[in-house]
């Protein structure tokens, strides 16, 4: 110990941060004090908590390791992170709740409207965001960062780049959605769908997001492997993309800097040209790109069978993320947008359905050879139903893309069932089928502490996304038609409101498929507690293979 | 060396890799938005279409922090049934001084884009207040809030400046006068009224909330809708020449 | 790990060698019938983008050869409803106001056309029925502010009450306490007496000779020595049970104190002619026109 002591010293990194910590510290306690509104003052003084007590952690940490940092091998075996990968699951499973208790509250909103409570904090024009949020970045967001670091430490055979990086990283990350979160019940957002949040909170998230994007990079470049993975392919795409739409999606001016409000820089139809050319690749490469790359990993891992084309992984990575970027323009039907965009819109949302489809040809023929698995495993199964919800959401997608078929279905509930397809399908079953695989695996247990209870999951949510998604259609299509229906002598048949009324069986029945889809998630939250509780541990922890020369 | 070995280069070099992606994804952004700032077309030559008054841009801070954008849309489509049901279809130029815009993206609620003048600020105030007093079967939020909170006024010259530095084409005169001009348009006894007519020609000035004092959340809300879709004059706009 | 291709056994296709974690990849050849249909979503585009406006260009964009615009569709699909509407709304356009009543024809035209427009421009005052709410008054009973006539009641609908427009009508009812006409106990006095026109309990104690004097004083003028209202002047009938605010003591000194003057939209610039006119049909037929 005396010996490590006197070597002992801190990193460039550790001094570094600890002493943008302690600037951040004093800043923040500055700006709480000069602050124009009491959301500015909370965030800035969440901030200043923090700050403080990151600085706290980064010494505290300093003197409880040993001199030298974590070495990158051991015994010629990479000596994986898994810290902050334990972090971000852990997390992810939290918001999850969260969002969907958020998401059920908002549906019992629409069908019962006392339930907004009539307080500001509780109604449904800030709780709405919240939940989006909350699922997609919050759930999402920490799905992917989680199994990115994972995959990319696995399939490279190294080390996560960087000591405290990725801790900054999954930290600073869940901190963004704290600031996010509690800012829209304040009150405080931009009203841009999907980028809500406010200026400081958007520069907080570059900052995270450009450490996200080096840690990832400069795992890939140390790896062992000769190729890249296709999964690191498709997180790469991810990461980078929603790099370049965060920052072109939400330039602001601030009113002042120690204000919550700001203006966009862009405005009318060119911010919501901006606005969804964002917002749909939002989808494409949060919801879609990293998820696929999640599928990429852990299908051919449960399944234990290669991945099923290698060429196809190729034209349809390339065709995906060159083609979604185009396809904006089909949540501006019928707007002032000019019908040339729209054109394109459509156009490339109608190609882009091929290149989807491969993906999920991928992921499905991947089981060739392994289907009997599906009955004795619903992990896989839900992994493999998610895939088959991934391609009837990209052939819904394409359909809804289409200009007649949109000039029904926009505005309406049909577009929410779509959403929840994709979302509850797609989304939330892959999620839930890498967290089922990566629990066990990281905690060095032998397996799930209950299948019996993954079945019981599977069920109960597969139920409430066809509730949910059925009743969707109905009403959506149901709305949509009675707002244009005419009568014999040509006058409209229905009144606004009578469709409002005509809704509210349908919002009902959409709550209870969303509670189904609540209890589902507590019981894998239980699931999973006691896996790392009570389960069995693992003889040793999995071998990794042999650097090749 | 085989088509599918040619990616063999992707695969290896991470650099590459970044590159390409990058190249790819930029191709369809740049084409589909760089002409929306060059092309004249994008934006229709109409008049009457003139920046907030500070009390409007209050109300519309009010409608965003609320979250109405998540209900109701602001964009009559050209579609028969719309504009039958909720009047002319919407401009480009409508918008053109929303910072951010407003469309939306969900009619839980109807079309808000023309509702300015169709309905009474009494009716307003009672239906934000208590949505279902006046219409039993809505499914709105009430937001009774607004009336017990009075505008924050302290910022309001910066609120304009701001705006003006995004590309709102608010003088300077509006600039400095912004908290009396916010005042005078609540007030109808107002002393600074002539004054801010003459800033904002054909705003409509009025006791919005019907209470007497400082203005009300509620008064800048209502101000707000009481102005949505009013600016043009469609019977002086020319369809013909805006086809696009 | 080795470059060269490998076979996998269960599925007798070749690998490409490579090996993550456990993970081989088949060199599985693309589906034919997949690349097909990409190949003919791509010509589909290509078609659609001759025919319709598509790609910016330096000045201006392509336009498709059918020069396409939804603005310019939605202008040929209005025209369109017009013809479905037929010559019968040009003649319930052309038609004297009273003459509508007496054409089956014309009057269930303008009774659908009314209905339709009055659910989502009306109905969120009137309510759906068109039977009112507190402040807004029911149409349909048989008592009018400003009279139930087919003309008075278009008139109504064209200009609207205290609407601003020039022509709406003005009238408003005073406030007699914050204008400091009556004292807080002759408005108490006044409203027991109004009370008492239409047969509702009053307060003990309350003068009625007092009330009756008050009433003569100040609020006949109005609504007239027996309290009947005045449809030219907007002020209602004081003596039957309908209420447009409430009668309740509490709220008819708040209706005395303050004043009243309920407002109602004008239509003439939003709604066309013909659609007015069947409005007022509309209203006229739903019970109470007189
Ligand atoms: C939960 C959804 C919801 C939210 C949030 C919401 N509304 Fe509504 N709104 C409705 C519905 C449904 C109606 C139709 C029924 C009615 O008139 O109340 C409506 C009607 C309206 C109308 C009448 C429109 C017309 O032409 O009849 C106005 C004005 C309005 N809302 C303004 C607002 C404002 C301002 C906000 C935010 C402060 C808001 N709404 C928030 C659902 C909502
Ligand atoms: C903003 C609310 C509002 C809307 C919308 C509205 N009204 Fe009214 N209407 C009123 C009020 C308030 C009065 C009573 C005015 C008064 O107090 O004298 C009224 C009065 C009337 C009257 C006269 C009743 C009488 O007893 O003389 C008629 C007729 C009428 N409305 C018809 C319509 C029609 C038809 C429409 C739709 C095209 C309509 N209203 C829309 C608020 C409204
Ligand atoms: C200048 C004319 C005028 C005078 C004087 C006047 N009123 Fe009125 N009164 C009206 C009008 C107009 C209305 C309808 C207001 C509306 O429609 O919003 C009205 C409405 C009322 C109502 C509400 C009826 C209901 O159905 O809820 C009451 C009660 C009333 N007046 C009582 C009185 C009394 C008592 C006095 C004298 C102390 C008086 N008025 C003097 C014009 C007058
Ligand atoms: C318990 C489960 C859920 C319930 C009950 C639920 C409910 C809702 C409701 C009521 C809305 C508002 C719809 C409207 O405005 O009419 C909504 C919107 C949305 N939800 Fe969910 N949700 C759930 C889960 C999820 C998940 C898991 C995701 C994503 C991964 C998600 C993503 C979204 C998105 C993107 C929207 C916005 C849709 C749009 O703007 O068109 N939801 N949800
Ligand atoms: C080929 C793929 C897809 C295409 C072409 C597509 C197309 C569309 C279209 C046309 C809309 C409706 C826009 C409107 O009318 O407002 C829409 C909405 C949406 N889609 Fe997809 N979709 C695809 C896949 C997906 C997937 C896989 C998800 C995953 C969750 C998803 C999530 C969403 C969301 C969240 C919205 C709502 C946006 C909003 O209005 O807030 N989509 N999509
Ligand atoms: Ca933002
Ligand atoms: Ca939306
Ligand atoms: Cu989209």
């Amino acid at each position: 110990m005396n010996q490590s002591q006197s070597a002992k010293s801190m990193t460039h990194g550790e001094a570094g941060l600890a002493i943008v910590f302690a600037a951040s510290a004093f800043l923040c306690l500055f700006a709480t004090a000069k602050a124009l509104d009491t959301a500015f003052a909370f965030h800035a003084s969440l901030a200043c908590a923090a700050s403080l007590w990151a600085v706290f952690a980064i010494v505290n940490r300093y003197y409880d390791r040993p001199a030298a940092l974590p070495l990158r091998e051991i015994n010629g075996r990479p000596n994986y992170n898994m810290g902050p990968v334990k972090f971000s699951a852990v997390m992810a499973m939290f918001w999850g709740i969260a969002g969907f208790a958020v998401g059920l509250l908002i549906a019992s909103q629409l069908a019962w409207p006392a339930l907004n409570f009539d307080l500001p904090w509780t109604s449904f024009g800030r709780l709405r965001p919240l939940h989006t949020s909350a699922v997609i970045f919050a759930f999402g967001g920490n799905v992917l960062i989680a199994t990115s670091f994972y995959v990319v430490q696995k399939t490279c055979r190294v080390r996560l780049a960087g000591d405290l990086a990725p801790w900054f990283v999954v930290i600073g990350y869940n901190f963004f959605i704290l600031i996010a979160g509690t800012g829209y019940l304040l009150g405080v957002t931009q009203s841009k769908e999907y980028a809500e949040p406010e200026w400081y909170a958007d520069l907080w998230l570059t900052i995270v997001w450009v450490a996200y994007l080096l840690v990832f990079l400069m795992t890939i470049i140390k790896r062992k492997e000769p190729h890249i993975f296709v999964a690191n392919w498709f997180y790469l795409a991810f990461i980078v993309t929603i790099a370049v739409l965060h920052l072109g999606n939400n330039p602001a001016l601030p009113v002042s800097v120690w204000g919550s409000k700001s203006y966009i820089a862009w405005g009318g139809v060119q911010d919501a040209m901006f606005q969804w050319w964002y917002g749909h690749n939002a989808v494409g490469f949060f919801l879609t790109a990293g998820f696929l790359a999640i599928m990429y990993y852990f299908i051919p891992k449960r399944a234990e069978r290669p991945v099923y084309s290698y060429r196809l992984s190729i034209i349809h990575f390339w065709a995906i993320i060159f083609l979604y970027i185009w396809a904006g323009p089909h949540h501006l039907h019928y707007t002032a947008l000019p019908d040339w965009a729209q054109t394109l819109g459509m156009t490339f949302s109608i190609m882009l359905w091929m290149p989807s489809w491969g993906g999920m040809i991928n992921g499905l023929m991947t089981l060739s050879g392994a289907w009997d698995k599906l009955r004795t495993d619903p992990v896989l199964r839900m992994l493999v139903v998610s895939v088959a919800f991934y391609g009837m959401a990209t052939f819904e997608g394409p359909l809804m893309s289409i200009k007649v078929v949109n000039s029904l279905s926009h505005y309406t509930d049909w577009t929410v069932g779509h959403v929840h397809s994709g979302a509850l399908g797609w989304v939330g079953f892959v999620s839930f089928g890498a967290l089922y695989c990566l629990i066990p695996w990281l905690w060095d247990r032998k397996g799930l502490y209950s299948l019996k209870l993954v079945n019981w999951h599977f069920w109960i949510a597969t139920i409430g996304i066809v509730l949910y998604i059925s009743a969707m259609w109905v009403s959506g299509i149901l709305q949509g038609l009675m707002w244009r229906a005419y009568t014999s002598l040509g006058f409209l048949e229905y009144s606004f409101i009578e469709s409002v009324e005509a809704m509210h069986p349908f919002y009902a029945i959409r709550a209870a498929g969303g509670a189904l889809f609540l209890i589902g998630a507590l019981i894998m939250a239980y699931n999973l507690w006691m896996t790392v509780r009570v389960g069995e541990a693992e003889a040793q922890s999995p071998v990794a293979l042999q650097p090749a020369e | 060396m085989s088509f599918w070995s040619r990616h063999q280069i992707f695969e290896k070099n991470s650099i590459v890799l970044i590159g390409g992606i990058l190249t790819v994804i930029a191709i369809g952004g740049l084409v589909e938005i760089t002409p929306m700032f060059y092309l004249k077309s994008t934006i229709e030559a109409v008049d009457g279409v003139r920046p907030y008054t500070p009390l409007e841009l209050a109300g519309r801070n009010v409608y965003v922090r609320e979250g109405c954008y998540l209900c109701h849309s602001q964009m009559v489509r050209p579609l028969r049934d719309e504009v039958e049901r909720y009047g002319h279809y919407s401009l480009a130029a409508e918008s053109m001084y929303d910072h951010p815009f407003q469309w939306g993206s969900k009619r839980t609620g109807p079309d808000l884009a023309r509702v300015g003048a169709k309905y009474s600020d009494e009716w307003h105030v009672t239906h934000l207040t208590n949505p279902r007093a006046i219409v039993p079967q809505s499914i709105m939020p009430g937001y009774a809030f607004l009336s017990e909170t009075e505008v924050d006024v302290s910022g309001m010259a910066s609120h304009l400046r701001t705006s003006r530095a995004v590309g709102v084409p608010y003088s300077d005169d509006q600039i400095a006068n912004s908290v009396a001009d916010l005042k005078a348009q609540a007030d109808p006894d107002n002393a600074g009224l002539d004054a801010f007519a003459k800033r904002y020609p054909k705003a409509v000035a009025r006791n919005f909330d019907g209470k007497p004092g400082m203005p009300t959340e509620m008064d800048a809300l209502v101000a707000y809708l009481q102005m949505l879709g009013t600016l043009v004059d469609f019977k002086l706009y020319n369809k013909k020449v805006n086809l696009r | 790990m080795a470059e060269h291709s490998d076979f996998d056994q269960v599925s007798g296709k070749t690998t490409t060698g490579h090996e993550w974690d456990g993970i081989k990849e088949l060199n599985t050849p693309l589906p034919r019938w997949w690349v097909i249909t990409f190949y003919l979503t791509i010509v589909w585009a290509i078609g659609y983008w001759i025919v319709y406006p598509a790609w910016p260009l330096l000045w201006s964009h392509t336009t498709g050869v059918l020069n396409y615009s939804s603005r310019a569709d939605v202008a040929v699909e209005l025209a369109n409803l017009e013809k479905i509407r037929g010559d019968k709304m040009v003649a319930l356009g052309a038609a004297p106001l009273a003459e509508i009543e007496k054409d089956p024809a014309l009057l269930a035209l303008a009774r659908a056309r009314g209905k339709t427009v009055f659910g989502d421009n009306c109905a969120p005052c009137h309510g759906s029925g068109g039977a009112g709410a507190k402040g807004y008054p029911n149409l349909n009973d048989d008592e009018w502010l400003w009279g139930g006539s087919l003309d008075q009641i278009m008139q109504t609908i064209q200009f609207g009450v205290r609407s601003g427009h020039p022509k709406a009508h003005e009238n408003a009812m005073l406030a007699f306490g914050k204008d400091g006409v009556l004292k807080k106990d002759q408005i108490v006095t006044v409203a027991n007496y109004v009370r008492s026109l239409s047969g509702l309990s009053t307060s003990p104690g309350y003068n009625k000779s007092a009330g009756a004097k008050i009433f003569a004083d100040n609020c006949a003028a109005c609504h007239g020595d027996n309290a009947k209202g005045n449809q030219e002047l907007g002020a209602p009938d004081l003596t039957d049970k309908i209420w447009l605010y409430g009668s309740d003591e509490a709220t008819l000194i708040e209706t005395i104190s303050n004043g009243r003057a309920g407002v109602m939209p004008t239509w003439v610039g939003r709604l066309d002619p013909p659609t007015i006119k069947a409005l007022a049909v509309y209203v006229h037929s739903l019970g109470g026109g007189k």
